[in-house]
């Protein structure tokens, strides 16, 4: 019933497809994202299905080359995933049809849009149920290549068109370390099939060649750093509801695959590995937020945080691998169960901002944060979703971000159990980093709130901002606002579902979790730590309640509206107020050696000798060092090779026939 | 049932007790501050005077305000309330202690931090943005240093939980641990930065260019800004006890008895009494730092941290074999 649903699902996405390119204008809005709100629910059923069910179902389709059928199967970890997918695409399905309406008046055709949206759903799907390296690598270039176009909807613009093709490009590169991933692994099974490759017995060396590639080509496609250059560049450009799908879903479809690859088909687990992907993955975390804190540009920065989550994710992950291969097969469940509940909570929150975004750049006709301000008066339902995802973000308790943070640093701090000294120290540290993160992403979402929402209008457009007219902008963000609040109040149905993903990657359950009922969560037991966030937000409601009845109730006057102080001076304006790089700057001057920062301030002047100023201009740019480090001597590189190569080519056809000629003659002498 | 319904009681009881008692030490600190100036001190009582008084007064909001600036002074109370509530004071195992463990102590913390800020920002002014600023940049430096601190704790006792935590420490005996006594030492640091304490920060100011949390509430008047006040009263609080708590526990109340518990209440009130003393000397022997100090101040609290972190597990930690 589970694969039936999961099939289901598939098909309506790729119904949506046939239905956006035969519909017209009209059906052509909401038709295919009904069929895309569909395709979701049952993905969301068939994995919960799965979940609860903890058994896993094959099947075999009868299509692919005849000795290479397409095998599918879904199991406990497939089915966590397509819950992963289903939430934020019923959200995006309830968000697109107004967001639509807009992209109609562009030059680029909406039927483009409503196929690829289809096939790239499609894609993502079929990835997550694929059970044999063939078929997963055929559909995770349908997820690639369908997701480019997307990317280049817009592509009238040319940094649109440049951050498509970047896109496409490491989205090979990552592709080709996949499949030769899978070769390493095919080569010694003797067959295509996941369930081949499971028992095959792999020399250390050829293990960790495998790991190693897998790691490349899924962490390229999750964006860990210094692979994810790609990541904001495409998520800002691309169409607001399928950034949220790229981040939300599509960024945890490449930690699927790496959690696949290296949880289930690799036969052993070195902590060697762990304290690789720690690193990666701390590296990732770090640097991801410092950079979004320099983003003026909303997409940007929300693209930039997503680089930090998968950082966070893959932090807990090497966890995992460290405890797994230090045999503490209980502590290593723990670590990956933080991972998996981390995915799930970054694709709620993420694409919630990203739906948000959206409908903030709809209205504010502004991209970038300095143009923006007081939207909180003009869209206040907007703006209490949006400020949900960012408290979620910032990782702050009664928020689901939190949860699995507080889950990753509980089973940090179990890092005394193993043997070696140097783990022993390295972990904290790591935690101490992720300690740094959350900070640093509270400051980041503290701004892009602040300078976005709060205080007053920086520009007419934001002045003129309107609330949403369109029911499923807002309802699609809102469904995700309450999940995001359900999920922190209640971690722990979700928390025991994950524990079938866990039996059936590590054999492990948490017995704990449950040692204080449902209320509580005791990762590890209930001496060592527990948290309940029902209790405490019952705390929290009775406080407040009555502060408020304290305060309001008992009398006491009405408070007065009156002018902000402005020091007696008079004349308070938006230009006044502090922005988002004026915010950062103090997090700038401190972690200076991270940034390649171009700041410079033109004067204007007039009048003799110059002393008249007319005009002052500040600019300020702030580039990822990953660019001048990595890419830009990898681009000359390949440049000068080409050039090089380029000589052969002198234009003249005698030159082409000795050429020629001389290919055949050592063809010859080869072969006799 | 009868027993678990005592201890809910009690644990209200000292939560109220907590939130109570801190103005009384803000008032002592003023108090040591200014005789250590050649000043005349105010009552002890002042800081309560002006609660009440602040109370009474028609709060004034400005017109830029959004309903973030009317609900930050309640999150912000709540969550130092919560704070307070998991936090040992006189007992250990009182039953609200198993809520929440340190990381989410932490968490609180942050929560109240953010609406703080976010209400500096909600009016539009410079100063606000300016405090909001500053005070998310030195809060993300200090963050890891306490966590480093705490983590320093819950490895050698195996618990984040913090009246576990005290009971090892109680259990283990007075013996010299040098990775508690730089854990201590650097959430000192962090206390004094967290609380705006000089040198990081002024709160006997206004208006001056350095500042940092009164440039937040700068817009508040009224039973908002008393709401403020308190809540920064219980957060200076909440760092001391628990410095004097989870270092020095010895004096707290292990079993639920009248006497035990006034055994508790004197211990606690003479170690806060006498850490206020060191902190109000440390206020008047040094200046304020410039903004761009405080971070070399906070690497340093990070530094004392790690180093408390790395002797636990290279001096105090048995090795497991495998």
């Amino acid at each position: 019933m589970s694969l039936f649903l999961a099939e289901m699902s598939v098909l309506a996405a790729l119904l949506s497809s046939l239905v956006a390119l035969a519909a017209g204008r009209r059906i052509g809005r909401t038709a295919p994202f009904a069929c895309l709100g569909l395709s979701g629910a049952a993905a969301l059923l068939a994995g919960v299905e799965a979940l609860s069910g903890g058994a896993s179902v094959t099947a075999v389709l009868p299509f692919g080359l005849p000795w290479l059928p397409w095998h599918l199967r879904l199991d406990p970890l497939a089915g966590f995933f397509l819950c992963v997918l289903g939430v934020p695409l019923i959200a995006a399905s309830l968000f697109g049809p107004g967001y639509a309406r807009e992209l109609q008046h562009g030059k680029s055709p909406l039927s483009v849009l409503g196929l690829f949206t289809g096939l790239f759903v499609a894609g993502m799907e079929l990835v997550l149920l694929a059970d044999d390296a063939f078929f997963f690598v055929i559909v995770w270039e349908l997820m690639s290549v369908a997701s480019y176009f997307l990317v280049a909807f817009q592509h009238e613009h040319s940094a649109n068109r440049r951050a498509a093709f970047l896109y496409l490009l490491m989205a090979e590169i990552g592709a080709i370390a996949i499949i030769l991933a899978f070769g390493v692994l095919a080569g010694f099974a003797g067959g295509l099939t996941f369930d081949a490759m499971r028992g095959v017995a792999l020399a250390p060396a050829w293990a960790s060649l495998a790991f190693t590639l897998a790691l490349i080509g899924f962490g390229m496609k999750a964006g860990l750093v210094p692979l994810h250059a790609w990541l904001p560049e495409a998520h800002p450009v691309a169409p607001s509801h399928i950034s949220a799908l790229m981040s939300g879903v599509m960024l945890k479809v490449a930690v699927y695959g790496f959690v696949r690859f290296v949880f289930d088909l690799l036969p052993a687990t070195f902590w060697q590995w762990g304290v690789v992907v720690l690193a990666i993955g701390a590296g990732s975390a770090v640097l991801g937020i410092l950079y979004a804190l320099q983003q003026q540009n909303l997409k940007r920065m929300l693209a930039y945080s997503s680089v930090e989550n998968v950082g966070i994710i893959f932090m807990a992950l090497g966890l995992s691998l460290i405890f797994r291969g230090g045999g503490q097969t209980q502590l290593g469940a723990l670590a990956l169960l933080a991972a998996l509940l981390h995915c799930f909570n970054h694709a709620l929150f993420k694409s919630l901002l990203f739906l948000g975004a959206g409908a903030v750049l709809h209205q504010a006709k502004e991209h970038s944060l300095e143009l923006m301000g007081g939207l909180i008066h003009r869209m206040p339902k907007l703006a209490a979703v949006f400020l949900v995802g960012c408290l979620s973000a910032s990782a702050l308790p009664f928020f689901n971000g939190f949860v699995s943070e507080w889950l990753i640093f509980q089973a940090a701090l179990q890092a005394g159990v193993l043997g070696s000294g140097v783990l022993r120290s390295v972990i904290p540290a790591a935690s101490a980093v992720l300690a740094l993160t959350s900070a640093l992403a509270a400051a980041a979402f503290v701004q892009v709130y602040g300078v976005a929402f709060l205080g007053l209008p920086r520009s007419h457009h934001a002045a003129r901002a309107r609330e949403v007219h369109h029911r499923g902008m807002l309802l699609g963000p809102a469904l995700l606002a309450a999940c995001c609040v359900a999920f922190g109040i209640f971690p722990y149905p979700l928390i025991n579902a994950l524990g079938t993903v866990t039996g059936l990657l590590t054999g492990e359950h948490l017995p704990q979790a449950s040692a204080l009922g449902w209320l509580w969560l005791t990762p590890v037991s209930p001496e060592v730590s527990s948290y309940s966030p029902p209790l405490l937000l019952l705390g929290a409601v009775a406080v407040g309640w009555l502060c408020y009845y304290a305060l309001y109730r008992r009398g006491g006057p009405e408070p007065r509206r009156a002018e902000p102080w402005d020091c007696g001076f008079g004349g308070l304006n938006a230009r006044m107020q502090y922005t988002a790089a004026a915010f950062s700057m103090p997090i700038r001057r401190i972690f200076q050696p991270v940034f390649d920062v171009e700041e410079r301030v033109d004067t204007h002047s007039d009048g003799p000798g110059r002393w008249h100023v007319t005009g002052l201009a500040y600019h300020l740019q702030v580039a990822d060092r990953a660019w001048n480090a990595l890419y830009e001597p990898f681009g000359q590189g390949v440049t000068r090779l080409a050039r090089w190569v380029g000589r052969i080519q002198t234009g003249s056809v005698r030159t082409y026939l000795a050429y020629s000629f001389f290919t055949l003659l050592v063809l010859l002498w080869l072969i006799s | 049932m009868a027993d678990q319904l005592m201890a809910w009681l009690l644990a209200v009881l000292e939560t109220l007790l907590f939130i109570g008692a801190a103005p009384l030490l803000a008032g002592w600190i003023k108090r040591v501050k200014c005789r250590l100036q050649n000043r005349k001190p105010p009552s002890l009582l002042q800081p309560y005077r002006d609660l009440r008084k602040l109370w009474r007064k028609q709060p004034i909001v400005p017109h830029p305000a959004s309903w973030i600036f009317r609900i930050a002074p309640y999150v912000v109370f709540a969550s130092a309330v919560l704070a307070a509530s998991i936090v040992p004071l006189l007992a250990v195992n009182l039953p609200t202690e198993r809520i929440a463990d340190v990381i989410v102590l932490v968490g609180l913390f942050a929560l109240g931090r953010t609406f703080l800020v976010l209400a500096g920002m909600d009016i539009g002014t410079a100063f606000g943005g300016m405090g909001s600023s500053r005070e998310m940049t030195i809060s993300s430096l200090a963050e890891p240093a306490m966590l480093m601190a705490v983590f320093t704790l819950a490895m050698s006792a195996h618990t984040t939980n913090l009246s576990q935590a005290m009971d090892y420490v109680l259990d283990t005996g007075l013996a010299l641990r040098p990775s508690f006594v730089f854990a201590m030492l650097g959430l000192m640091l962090v206390a004094v930065a967290e609380t705006g304490r000089i040198p990081v920060d002024n709160p006997a100011t206004h208006l001056e260019l350095t500042m940092i949390h009164e440039a937040m509430v700068l817009e508040y008047s009224g039973r908002y800004l008393g709401l403020m006040e308190w809540a920064a009263q219980i957060k200076l609080m909440l760092y001391g006890v628990l410095i004097v708590n989870i270092f020095l526990p010895w004096g707290i109340a292990n079993e639920l008895s009248w006497a035990a518990l006034a055994v508790g209440l004197a211990a606690v009130t003479l170690k806060l009494a006498l850490l206020a003393v060191v902190l109000a000397l440390s206020e008047a022997l040094f200046a304020k730092m410039r903004v761009f100090r405080v971070q070399e101040y906070l690497s340093f609290a990070y530094l004392l941290s790690v180093l408390g972190m790395l002797s636990h597990i290279i001096l105090e930690a048995p090795h497991v074999h495998h």
